[in-house]
């Protein structure tokens, strides 16, 4: 069976984009928009890896971050950051809250496959 | 001989004559050219309002029936007026400081502000004034009927009728015209002060005229005057002194206490100073209007047939000699008495009904609906005044028609003068004693009305109208005592003199003991402190706290009562005078304290406080802000006026200073944030421009999938794009680069271009415009102003959050110049906001689903200094709201 | 010889006769009152005054009131800061 991933991101042609990259690549992609409301998709429905947008509308992507680690559920889940800010603080709060990798954006297609194929497979 | 019409014809000559000088008047005021309005001898003119149709007419038939007891009517308010010193210069300091509006709010402000006794005060004047008016309809009809009747057509009760209700409703209108044109804040009324000035002139003129004619025309010289008077019935001094005494005090104390007499001497007062000219010049009109009062009587009473009314003696001695200019003159003169009275006494009673009783139950029955319109209690407040005075007017002239019109209503008058006197003692207390309190007031208050109703006013319609015959002579469920005319068992008494007399010592006891044995609340204390001792200090009146109260919250109220310009600019007056720029003062207790009085200048002490109370709720004086008032007193008596100034100056300079580090502080956090926006900005495009580009030379794709992969590219590419020429508009307009292309157009094409390019009316967004009142041409860059107002509505469209939104485009003329306002019903900006969302890469912080740079704001910002115009934040609207102040530049004529 | 400020002499005389006009100022309508009053005293009925010796005598106090009114108020100005406190009481 596929594994699942969850992209927790606001931008629609980004999400149709890295959507295309890992259905490809043979993922089961779900998505979710909103900030707020985050963790209770994430624990409806446990995902095997979950990517993380920074600026999301409603709670930003560093206080979800902080939960998911915080809960037995997903302490343990891969997550990958994705931000377009490219600052060295945020990379710096991203890893201490606990992300496994961390993104900026643009990136290439091969780089989020590459990246969540190792993520997996770790 | 005077034909009736020519007479008809001559008094609304008269009437249009005193329109115009009402209009003209009132223009000059409004045109700032008012100084001659402000003279001494109009405040004195006013004054003679005093002298109504019932002295005008009455007095000789007084004299004629009572020799020279008349006098008394005119001395007492001559010793008042003398003594000013004593009472009225303090009345009129307490009225200008407190911004006090009429003798209700007088009596309501003193006592901590309260509501009852401003109704208690107001329903007593209502009652004793609507007899008094009656009296006036009948005068004018009477002296109507005395010309028919020389005409030889004789008026009876249908005729007199008749004429009494075209006479209403004529005052009625001029009333509501020159009365209730706008809520001044001080509630003067120029058109109607200067009428009533020329009014004032007419009518002693016309009884001079009378008078000299009598003694140099019939009597033959003042010696043989002198003895016709000696030779006549009323040769002799046959004076009782209870009641020569009594008349002087009631008349003197009913000249302070009338509401017209009030609104007269008080609230119409501009200058303090032109006090000390009435003082004397007064006091000389009432010495010429009673002078020739006797001879008149005299010669009327030797000359007219037996049984002629001694009462229009100065109509129809003239008219018997053949002197019918002379009679017509007359004639005008009891006509402005009788009008002039009128009008003042239904603005004064008008105002007093609106504040006191219909404000307040209006604001009860909309207590907690939050903002409303602009100026909707304002306009609750003009259109309650209109009908207060038809409703006056109305009372007055039923009144006439109950009475009958008869003699029993001449006797009215003193009846009138005792009711209104019951407010005296209150006021006297009020005024010079600090321990008088609420409740002794209003017990005193009652007393007087209940005593005065019981032995004057009931029984004056007369033995068994109203209080039955049984009831007058054995005192009701035949208890002796309480006799009306003879209460406690004290009998033969001159009735009037023992009413008055009775009401007053209960009046004043009842008040003085309920003070003394009840205790005031602070807000009374502070308020008797203020009133007692207004010539130490007149300043610091009831602290509110600051700070519990948003500047926002206040404004909105503000322009509920004075609407909206007018709230605007006193907010930002006081604004710009704690150095700060925009519409939102700091609420200090200082602005709300002024905010207070100039409320209360309009609606009444009253109803202000209770209205700046709802928003500062729980926040009612306390001890400690007693203690803080005296501590502060103490000061200001201590340090200099210039040591003062200059804390005040400091405190604005350190206010200054602060606002504008706070503005730095948050620019430098804002500006880093705008790098990493602008860097987020930028990266989200490219972000999916790369990764469907990498897509598409993949290959894998579908034509279908294909033609969407680059329509995103390209779309994406647009929006970058955009970004781009914001960042450069913005740099280019902040650097002076850009050249304006100034042409002319119609502002109306230009909204209407703007509200198409916008995405138009409908569709998710309703428009309201008001096109006629865009309809002008201005010479401007049209394009860079359409800009500023593509940016708006596009912002209205994306951030107004309202179920239904819509968006207000209003143009309107504020200090001279033209603005727009664009006003939708969304929740607004909040005011730590209001000042930043103009700044360059200022973002509000939940804007992130709009999309945009926070740049469109700064750039509007740019282009109106650029257009020399501006643009700023409304605060206080029910929504988000900008104004647009567009540029002055007229249009070119010769193009 | 009447040292180096006569016009601080001149100007403490004024400010002084100032106050005593306030004076006036306050007893004027006492006086009336009390003139006013006058007539109570008078022999009432056929054998007293005459009515025109009663008018001639209350127009005459009239005038006198308003001519002590009139002068006080050229000397008198309301909008001055009143007197001292100890001079009010």
């Amino acid at each position: 069976m596929a594994k699942r991933v969850l992209l927790i991101e606001d931008e629609p042609n980004i999400i149709e984009a890295i959507s295309f990259i890992l259905s490809r690549d043979g993922w089961t992609v779900h998505t979710h928009e909103d900030g707020e409301t985050a963790i209770a998709k994430v624990n409806a429905f446990p995902p095997d890896l979950i990517i993380l947008d920074v600026m999301l509308s409603g709670r930003s992507g560093f206080d979800i971050l902080r939960d998911l680690r915080a809960q037995d559920i997903t302490a343990t889940t891969p997550v990958m950051m994705l931000t377009a800010r490219g600052q060295a603080k945020d990379r710096d709060l991203a890893k201490r809250l606990g992300a496994n990798h961390f993104m900026t954006k643009p990136f290439s297609n091969a780089e989020v496959r590459d990246n969540v194929r190792a993520l997996m497979e770790a | 001989m005077v034909t009736f019409n020519i007479l008809v014809a001559v008094a609304l000559l008269y009437v249009a004559v005193l329109f115009g000088v009402a209009f003209y008047a009132e223009r000059r005021a409004a045109l700032g050219f008012g100084g001659w309005l402000h003279s001494p001898i109009v405040y004195t003119l006013s004054l003679s309002i005093y002298c109504t149709a019932w002295t005008f007419y009455g007095a000789v038939g007084y004299a004629a029936r009572s020799g020279v007891e008349f006098v008394t009517i005119y001395l007492g308010p001559t010793l008042v007026m003398v003594g000013w010193w004593w009472v009225l210069r303090r009345l009129v300091r307490i009225g200008r400081s407190q911004r006090i509006t009429s003798i209700a709010d007088l009596i309501s402000s003193r006592f901590g502000k309260s509501t009852s006794l401003g109704v208690i005060v107001t329903l007593l004047a209502v009652v004793a004034t609507t007899p008094y008016i009656a009296l006036q309809l009948q005068s004018v009809t009477l002296s109507f009927a005395v010309f028919s009747n020389a005409g030889g057509q004789a008026w009876g009760h249908e005729e007199l009728n008749g004429a009494a209700i075209v006479v209403a409703i004529g005052l009625a209108t001029f009333t509501v015209f020159f009365g209730t044109r706008n809520l001044d804040a001080n509630e003067r009324h120029h058109g109607i002060v200067m009428a009533i000035a020329v009014e004032a002139v007419v009518k002693l003129v016309a009884l001079l005229a009378v008078g000299i004619f009598v003694v140099w025309g019939i009597a033959g010289g003042p010696a043989q005057m002198l003895q016709q008077i000696d030779a006549s019935p009323i040769s002799h001094w046959e004076q009782d002194g209870s009641r020569w005494i009594g008349l002087i005090f009631v008349s003197g104390a009913a000249f302070i206490c009338l509401p017209r007499m009030f609104q007269v001497l008080v609230v119409e007062n501009v200058d303090e100073r032109h006090l000390n000219i009435a003082g004397w010049a007064f006091p000389t009109y009432l010495f010429l209007m009673s002078l020739f009062v006797v001879p008149i009587a005299v010669v009327g009473l030797n000359l007219m047939p037996a049984g002629a009314n001694p009462d229009l003696f100065v109509l129809t001695i003239p008219l018997s000699q053949g002197r019918d200019g002379l009679a017509m003159v007359s004639f005008l003169g009891g006509f402005s008495s009788a009008t002039s009275m009128v009008i003042v006494s239904t603005i004064a009673l008008s105002t007093m009904v609106s504040n006191h009783i219909v404000l307040p139950v209006w604001l009860s029955a909309h207590k907690g609906q939050g903002a409303k319109v602009s100026g909707d209690v304002r306009s609750v407040i003009l259109r309650s005044r209109r009908i207060s005075i038809a409703a006056v007017l109305t009372l007055g002239y039923l009144y006439y028609r109950i009475s009958g019109g008869g003699t029993a209503l001449a006797a009215i008058g003193l009846v009138s003068f005792s009711g209104v006197v019951q407010i005296f003692p209150v006021l006297l207390g009020g005024i010079f004693w600090r321990g008088a309190t609420r409740i002794g007031a209003a017990m005193g208050l009652l007393t007087g009305f209940a005593v005065w109703g019981w032995t004057l006013f009931l029984p004056s319609f007369g033995d068994g109208a109203i209080i039955s015959h049984a009831a007058m002579q054995h005192g009701p469920f035949g208890i002796v005592w309480l006799r009306p005319d003879a209460l406690f068992g004290i009998d033969g008494m001159d009735p009037l003199v023992h009413g008055i007399m009775w009401s007053m010592i209960l009046n004043t006891l009842v008040f003085f003991i309920g003070s003394i044995f009840s205790f005031p609340t602070p807000l009374e204390r502070l308020q008797g402190a203020q009133f007692v001792n207004v010539f130490d200090y007149s300043v610091g009146s009831a602290r509110w706290r600051s700070s519990v109260a948003g500047a926002e919250d206040l404004l909105i109220m503000s322009q509920r009562i004075l609407g909206g310009n007018e709230a605007q600019a006193l907010f930002q007056r006081e604004a710009k005078s704690q150095g700060k720029a925009g519409y939102l003062p700091d609420v200090t207790s200082d602005f709300i304290e002024r905010l207070e009085r100039e409320l209360a200048g309009s609606v009444g002490a009253a109803t202000a406080h209770a209205m700046i109370g709802q928003l500062t709720e729980g926040s009612s004086v306390s001890v400690e802000d007693l203690i803080a008032v005296a501590d502060e007193a103490a000061q200001i008596l201590e340090y200099s006026n210039r040591l003062e100034a200059k804390s005040a100056e400091q405190e604005q300079t350190a206010r200054a200073l602060r606002d504008a580090n706070e503005k730095l502080t948050a620019l430098s956090v804002q500006k880093d944030a705008f790098l990493s926006q602008i860097s987020h900005e930028l990266r989200t495009p490219m972000t999916s421009i790369r990764s469907f580009s990498e897509i598409l030379r993949d290959g894998e794709t579908t034509a279908a999938q294909q033609g969407h992969y680059a329509g995103i590219i390209h779309d994406e590419t647009l929006r970058l794009t955009r970004l781009l020429d914001d960042l450069l508009d913005l740099s280019v307009l902040a650097n002076g680069q850009v050249t304006l292309q100034d042409q002319n157009g119609n502002l109306r094409d230009l909204i209407d271009r703007a509200v198409d390019v916008a995405g138009g009316d409908g569709d998710g967004m309703r428009i309201l415009r008001d096109r006629s009142g865009e309809n002008f041409v201005l010479h401007t860059d049209l394009d860079r102003l359409g800009q500023v107002f593509i940016n708006l509505i596009t912002n209205a469209r994306k951030y107004c959050d309202a179920k239904s939104p819509m968006l207000k485009i209003k143009v309107g003329l504020v200090a001279g110049q033209h603005v727009v306002d664009f006003i939708d019903n969304g929740t607004g900006i909040q005011v730590g906001n209001q000042q930043m969302i103009f700044e360059k890469f200022s973002r509000v912080a939940d804007q992130s689903k709009a999309g945009g740079a926070g740049l469109g704001l700064a750039i509007c910002r740019e282009i109106m200094q650029r257009l020399g115009g501006q643009i700023s934040y409304l605060p206080g609207q029910g929504g988000a709201a900008f104004r647009v102040v567009l540029p002055n530049n007229k249009p070119l004529s010769n193009q | 010889m009447t040292g180096r400020n006569p016009q601080g002499v001149f100007l403490e005389r004024r400010a002084y006769h100032k106050r005593r006009m306030r004076d006036l100022a306050r007893a004027v309508p006492i006086i009336g009152a009390v003139l006013i009053s006058i007539p109570l005293l008078w022999p009432q009925g056929d054998d007293g005054v005459t009515n025109s010796t009663a008018i001639v005598y209350v127009f005459g106090v009239w005038i006198v009131l308003i001519a002590l009114a009139a002068l006080i108020s050229r000397v008198v100005q309301s909008d001055e800061p009143p007197a001292a406190p100890a001079e009010e009481r």
